[in-house]
């Protein structure tokens, strides 16, 4: 690597020579344990002579396998007389997979404080580091580069942070899965790509960050394969995935033929010179948002994350929680000179986060399945984080991407905690419930008190309680959301007739309302999770058990950073530490088109602002204090004897039948079209048919037109052979 | 002279055409085809009257072929006329797709 490595850029950067000359490495270790971790799973799983658990338990047992368990392997685990086999491999694994991750971890931390040694926010050129030309295809050239700015280290620390914890905690969760370092490697290879796309230096290298973290995803997601449920869950992800980067696709297309360039720089030099609002760059940020859709599970296109939840806990919680999903928000926040030149855009962004996050917030009230409560509440919480970013609250909406990566991994982790701990006692006495329904739990804050706190300090986080993380930036977006509605580009522009202050307003009050119901939800899932009676069973009860330290250590460094991640951004008038160090961290990557969406407004008065934070605490508390008023846990029973939904709380239990009606309006009909006209018509009527076997029948047909001459007369021949030289010499004659 | 000459091979070498395409015996298609070879021999000589020996050696060439097709020509046929009772071409089709 380090050959190929050219100049960073003609001018010295005040990063020359600072541990930002490691910056390759920092992808490049969990490729490495990919390789490494990828080589020892295809090697046999377990020492010759042992009887392979594969083989006598179906295809795997342990405590990991919870997803997938069915009746008849449930019977079949290893219990306290069969002891648990573990992975031939499983020593070198847990060392490798979680030991890239770290000491990318700390190279990145290094990095980070370099760059505050170099300025911090105020080093305002990026550093780049270019590795080779990619794809020289005449006037277009794209390099393999890296973009180091104050947002792309920030998304890498908390990749590499949030990641390092997840990948030690699933140390714990999937140590007794056959396919221990097949995990590991596709965890690795999933933080290499989600690396590639927050440090490549282009659109189109970062979009191969962007689709190798959609096949990590995809293979997650489909990682108990063997069970058809979880494998059309991840083929779902994959598809409808598909959608969105079509639109990503289309907007760098667009940048291509328009401007001829499509590094960040370049975008945003040509940028400027566009009119603001026209044709062209509103185009390019529907389309991109229309990535951003897909890869961050929004209206219309959010259908798969919940499904997604078919995959190990841990993968929900780094993949489908903290960091794949937010690539959209920071792609936004990356392409933030594009959004504020274009308003429309901008308001469809705002419009369809504020949508989603109510929406999906509503369904969350109503599910059963502990980890369903979480996927909804990921889908809502991505919702705020576009109102942040499409109202050109671009800081406000990263910030809220770092405090959920905190608070809704350590959701996500202790969920996994508490499954784990159910599937265990499940499993002691073959009990075939489901150890994810909220029915079958409920007081385990007993049997497992340490994921109890640590799970409230998460919930409280994600309601909104001051201080906790969650409070202060989601305050922040609706804030700033309040304040743009009032003035700002985006209030001047106008949708479907609508002035875009009223739209900004409407979509205030959105967030306002998700905001009450993420409140009543989260307590809703703790309530029924941790309090009242135990539901799980006599028996089951005396196995309830708290994990081991290697899955609760990240547990409490997630709270930690969850219930202190607020001070990485705190508000003017909050003094309770520095003020906006994010703002400033983040000045040079998004200052100048956060000034230019809010054109100069007044700064709003102290008093509208406390009024604000009132008003969201109230709300908060609101929420939480009608979860404990109107649920009663007491009255609760297991799920096998629990009766129907009815009415609306139907509705909601069952998604408001989004899946359903996309089934009917979209699945059916493509697969019918596939089937009765592509299938039956295209390949089997013209293609095989005429093309294939058409050809066939000529090529006989005119062979048995020439075996007709073949009659074996050597009279016939001889005549042919004549009136052919006959032919010939008159063919020559007349010439 | 050349003209006469000339004349006289192209009959010949024309009845020896048709008697290759319309008889049906082996051995007289054969012939036929003998005499075609000495239709052009005849051709070869005449020119050679005027345009040197060259002719004249080609003649020669012809004749050993001439001589050594008889030899193989005669034995197929005889090994046919063992085989199937006959020379006639027309029940001898093996060469039939």
């Amino acid at each position: 690597m380090l050959p190929l490595l050219q100049a960073a850029a003609a001018a010295a950067h005040p990063l020359d020579g600072t541990a930002a000359r490691w910056l390759w490495a920092v992808p490049l270790l969990p490729l490495a344990g990919f390789v490494i971790n990828g080589a020892l799973s295809i090697l046999p799983a377990y020492h010759a002579g042992a009887a392979d658990p594969g083989l006598a338990h179906g295809d795997g047992h342990g405590a990991a396998h919870l997803e997938t368990e069915t009746p008849d392997t449930a019977g079949a685990h290893a219990d306290d007389h069969h002891p648990v086999k573990r992975h031939r491999y499983a020593g070198l694994v847990s060392i490798i997979g979680p030991g890239v991750l770290m000491v990318s971890f700390l190279l990145s931390a290094m990095i980070f404080f370099a760059m505050r040694g170099a300025g911090g926010g105020a080093m305002t050129e990026p550093f780049i580091q270019r590795y080779f030309s990619w794809m020289p295809v005449g006037d277009l050239k794209i390099d393999a580069a890296f973009h180091l700015d104050q947002l792309s280290m920030m998304m890498t620390l908390v990749v590499t942070g949030v990641g390092m914890l997840i990948h030690i905690f699933s140390v714990g969760y999937m140590q007794d899965d056959p396919g221990y370092p097949r995990y590991f490697s596709y965890l690795n290879l999933f933080v290499f790509f989600m690396l590639l796309l927050v440090l490549g230096g282009n659109y189109p290298f970062l979009f191969i960050g962007w689709e190798g973290v959609g096949l990590c995803s995809y293979l997650l997601i489909g990682f108990w394969f063997s069970d058809k449920a979880n494998a059309d869950a991840g083929k779902k992800a994959f598809v409808v995935n598909r959608i969105g980067d079509f639109g990503f696709l289309i907007a760098m297309f667009l940048m291509f033929a328009n401007m001829g360039t499509l590094d960040f720089t370049g975008v945003r030099a040509a940028t400027q010179s566009l009119p603001v609002g026209g044709a062209l760059v509103t185009a390019i940020c529907l389309f991109l948002f229309l990535g951003c859709v897909g890869k961050s599970a929004q209206i219309p296109l959010y259908v798969w994350l919940p499904d997604a939840m078919a995959g190990p806990t841990p993968v929900s919680a780094l993949i489908h929680a903290a960091t794949m999903v937010t690539a959209g928000v920071y792609l936004v926040a990356r392409s933030s000179f594009l959004f504020s030149h274009a308003p429309v855009a901008q308001l469809v962004v705002v419009l369809v986060g504020a949508v989603t996050a109510i929406f999906s917030a509503s369904i969350g009230l109503k599910q059963w399945d502990i980890k369903k409560v979480l996927a909804y509440s990921t889908v809502s919480q991505l919702g705020y984080m576009f109102i942040g970013v499409g109202s050109g609250a671009y800081v406000a909406g990263v910030f809220h991407l770092v405090t959920h990566a905190f608070f809704k991994a350590l959701l996500f982790l202790g969920s996994g905690s508490v499954i784990y701990a159910m599937h265990a006692a499940y499993h002691h006495t073959d009990n075939h419930d489901d150890a994810q329904d909220m029915r079958n739990m409920g007081g385990l804050r007993q049997y497992l008190p340490i994921t109890f706190i640590l799970m409230w300090i998460a919930t409280l986080a994600i309601a909104g309680i001051p201080p906790l993380s969650g409070f202060f930036s989601k305050d922040e977006i609706l804030g700033s959301l309040f304040a743009r509605a009032e003035h700002s580009t985006i209030a001047s522009a106008h949708l479907f007739g609508l002035a875009g202050s009223v739209w900004l307003y409407f979509s205030w009050a959105l967030g306002l309302a998700a905001a009450f119901m993420t409140a009543t939800y989260m307590t809703r899932m703790m309530l029924y999770t941790f309090h009242g009676p135990n539901r799980t069973g006599e028996a089951e009860r005396s196995h309830l058990r708290e994990a081991p330290w290697v899955m609760t250590g990240p547990l409490v460094v997630l709270a930690i950073l969850a219930a202190f991640g607020g001070w990485l951004n705190l508000p003017e008038l909050i003094p309770i530490g520095r003020v906006g160090l994010l703002d400033h961290w983040l000045e040079p990557v998004v200052g100048e088109s956060t000034r230019f969406v809010v054109a100069g407004a007044p700064e709003a008065s102290p008093g509208l602002e406390y009024g604000l934070i009132a008003l969201a605490v109230l709300i908060a508390v609101a929420g939480i204090t009608t979860a404990i008023i109107k649920l009663k846990p007491a009255t609760l029973v297991p799920k096998r004897e629990a009766p129907q939904e009815e009415g609306f709380e139907r509705v909601l239990l069952d998604k408001y039948y989004v899946d359903e009606i996309y089934d009917d309006a979209i699945v059916k009909p493509v697969v019918g079209i596939s089937r009765g006209v592509l299938w039956r018509g295209v390949d089997a009527g013209l293609i095989d048919g005429l093309g294939v076997n058409g050809s066939a029948y000529l090529t006989r047909f005119v062979g048995w037109v020439g075996s007709q001459l073949q009659s074996g007369q050597l009279g016939t021949y001889a005549w042919v052979l004549a009136l052919g030289v006959l032919a010939v010499l008159g063919a020559f004659g007349l010439r | 002279m050349l003209g006469e000459a000339l004349f006289f091979s192209a009959v010949l070498f024309v009845i020896g055409l048709f008697g290759v395409l319309i008889r049906r015996n082996a051995i007289i298609v054969f012939m036929c085809v003998e005499l075609m070879l000495n239709a052009v021999n005849l051709t070869f000589v005449a020119f050679a009257q005027q345009y040197g020996a060259g002719g004249q050696v080609f003649v020669f060439f012809v004749m050993t072929v001439a001589a050594a097709e008889a030899a193989v020509g005669l034995a197929i046929i005889i090994a046919l006329f063992r085989h199937r009772q006959t020379v006639d071409l027309q029940n001898i089709n093996l060469l039939k797709g």
